[in-house]
């Protein structure tokens, strides 16, 4: 385990804040087509790992394989020492790339989901997601309709639905893609925050180096068809408070250089 | 404003103008036949108001074979729609068997429904709601099958059961794909009911207008065809404000 994780070891020491995910020999073929082939990673108790790659590197299947919404062909994964899709899934909380918040309910329903579907009953799952609301900004816009918000309240609406979900490990699936760039760098600054606050076990899918580079701990460089990990590193600063100051430190700027080789050394 | 305005200037034109023909005897010496066979809507108005109890009742009776026609078709539609989501070997073997049901005149049906039913109110709920079931049904069925993967996705690893799954995500999605079909539907129905009282009835509009048309109350036949439009256009229009007050999100 390098340096850069120590920051973070105290609450990594909790097992509410996360499991361990594993992941070794995987394969995944569709058909004809291998979209995964010999892959190994592994992430420790309340880390964050990004994931980063080439379109069509499998980077979404590999993240939905984990989440237990899918079996691979080959090879094993283990999530809290679980290994069937549907112990994973009973581990993983998946959000989705675009928000997919239900048109039809209020910010803070759209948010309890997963209590009301374990059986909460609406005004207790509404009183705990209610509490999120304030720790993360949002007070006031539980009875606000998907439609009134703007990307990025949408976005956290969605983040504060995976994470009430109250599972160890949360599957993120290019989380901000949909977002201008303004947007999606605070909502990093934000995430940041949340999981500073309340950390998790995280995969997160990125196609944005920077954004894999400041919000994880260690960034798992993919290559194109049959997704493979080119390189692993270690970041700078993972989740520091100041965002912009953190992603134009030298350190910081040396470890996107060398992850963007990388990234190219695994397109050819 | 416009929306609203310019059909009823275009309407207000056209009766106008009809009026104009009728009156004149244009239109009887086009089609060659006795003017009185060519009402003009002023007279079609008299014939609606001297005549307003006896069309009033015999609405009565089609309007409440329309609703509860359409209300068993609805019934019927929703449940083909739902048993055809879940289950793609019944979809398969089922789908193409209601678009085939379709296909057979409805008025070849009716004077079977009425030999099975005999004369009452059974063959016109009957011939109803075989016309509004089936937009119901395809509507429904594509409504569920038209939610995004990855919604439910997101809503499996949010613990969502296979019944959580159709009523939180499908059911609601699918609803103003249901409406579209009771729309459709609605607007068929009293033609539909008219259908079934040609073949056999004693009141009813339909009932009404195959009399009238014997007699040559030419006037009547038209006012009890106006109030009969006037009807799909209110039941459509009924159908239209539900939908906005339930499907609040689009």
């Amino acid at each position: 385990m390098s340096a850069e994780f120590g920051q973070f070891a105290a609450e990594a020491a909790s097992p509410a804040t996360g499991a361990t995910v594993s992941v070794h020999g995987l394969a995944h073929r569709y058909g004809e087509l291998t979209a995964i082939e010999r892959l190994d990673l592994e992430v420790p108790p309340g880390r964050v790992l990004g994931l980063v790659g080439p379109s069509g590197c499998g980077k979404s299947t590999l993240l939905e394989l984990i989440a237990g919404l899918r079996e691979p062909s080959g090879g094993a994964i283990e999530v809290a020492g679980g290994g069937s899709a549907a112990e994973r899934l009973a581990q993983c909380a998946f959000m989705p790339q675009r928000d997919l918040l239900l048109p039809w309910l209020s910010a803070i329903d759209n948010a309890a989901l997963a209590l009301r579907n374990r059986g909460v009953r609406r005004g207790a799952a509404r009183e705990e997601a209610g509490r999120l609301f304030e720790r993360f900004g949002l007070a006031g816009f539980e009875r606000a309709r998907p439609a009134e918000l703007s990307g990025g309240m949408r976005q956290r609406v969605a983040f504060l639905r995976t994470l009430v979900a109250g599972k160890p490990v949360l599957a993120l699936d290019e989380p901000f893609a949909a977002l201008d760039a303004i947007t999606r760098a605070e909502m990093q600054g934000w995430l940041a925050a949340a999981l500073r606050a309340d950390p998790r076990t995280v995969v997160l899918v990125s196609h944005d180096v920077e954004e894999a580079l400041y919000l994880a701990d260690r960034v798992a460089v993919l290559s194109a068809r049959p997704g493979r990990v080119v390189e692993q590193l270690d970041t700078p600063a993972p989740r520091a408070p100041d965002r912009d100051a953190a992603v134009t430190a030298p350190e910081f700027v040396a470890a996107r250089e060398r992850a963007m080789a990388a990234l190219h050394r695994g397109s050819r | 404003m416009r929306r609203v305005l310019l059909p009823i200037v275009a309407l207000a034109a056209l009766v106008a103008l009809w009026q104009v023909a009728a009156s004149s005897g244009l239109l009887a010496e086009a089609f060659n036949v006795e003017s009185f066979l060519v009402p003009s809507p002023a007279e079609i108005a008299s014939a609606l108001w001297e005549n307003r109890a006896l069309i009033a009742e015999n609405a009565w009776v089609t309007l409440q074979e329309i609703l509860l026609g359409f209300l068993c078709g609805l019934a019927v539609g929703l449940a083909f729609g739902f048993l055809l989501r879940p289950f793609e070997t019944l979809r398969l073997s089922f789908h193409p068997l209601i678009v085939g049901s379709q296909a057979i005149p409805i008025i070849v049906f009716a004077p079977i429904l009425v030999v099975w039913f005999g004369y009452g109110i059974g063959p016109k709920l009957a011939v109803v709601a075989l016309v509004c079931f089936f937009p119901i049904a395809v509507a429904t069925a594509d409504g569920l099958r038209s939610v995004d993967p990855e919604a439910a996705k997101m809503m499996r690893s949010l613990d969502a059961s296979r019944s959580q799954l159709l009523w939180r995500l499908e059911a609601p999605s699918a609803l103003p794909f249901t409406f579209s079909g009771a729309k459709i539907g609605v607007t068929f129905a009293p033609i539909a009911a008219v259908f079934g009282e040609w073949v056999g009835a004693d009141s009813g509009l339909g009932h009404l207008i195959l009399q009238d048309n014997a007699q040559l109350e030419t006037a009547r036949v038209f006012a009890a065809a106006f109030v009969l439009s006037a009807m799909a256009i209110a039941l459509y229009g009924l159908l239209a404000l539900a939908e906005r007050r339930v499907v609040t999100w689009r």
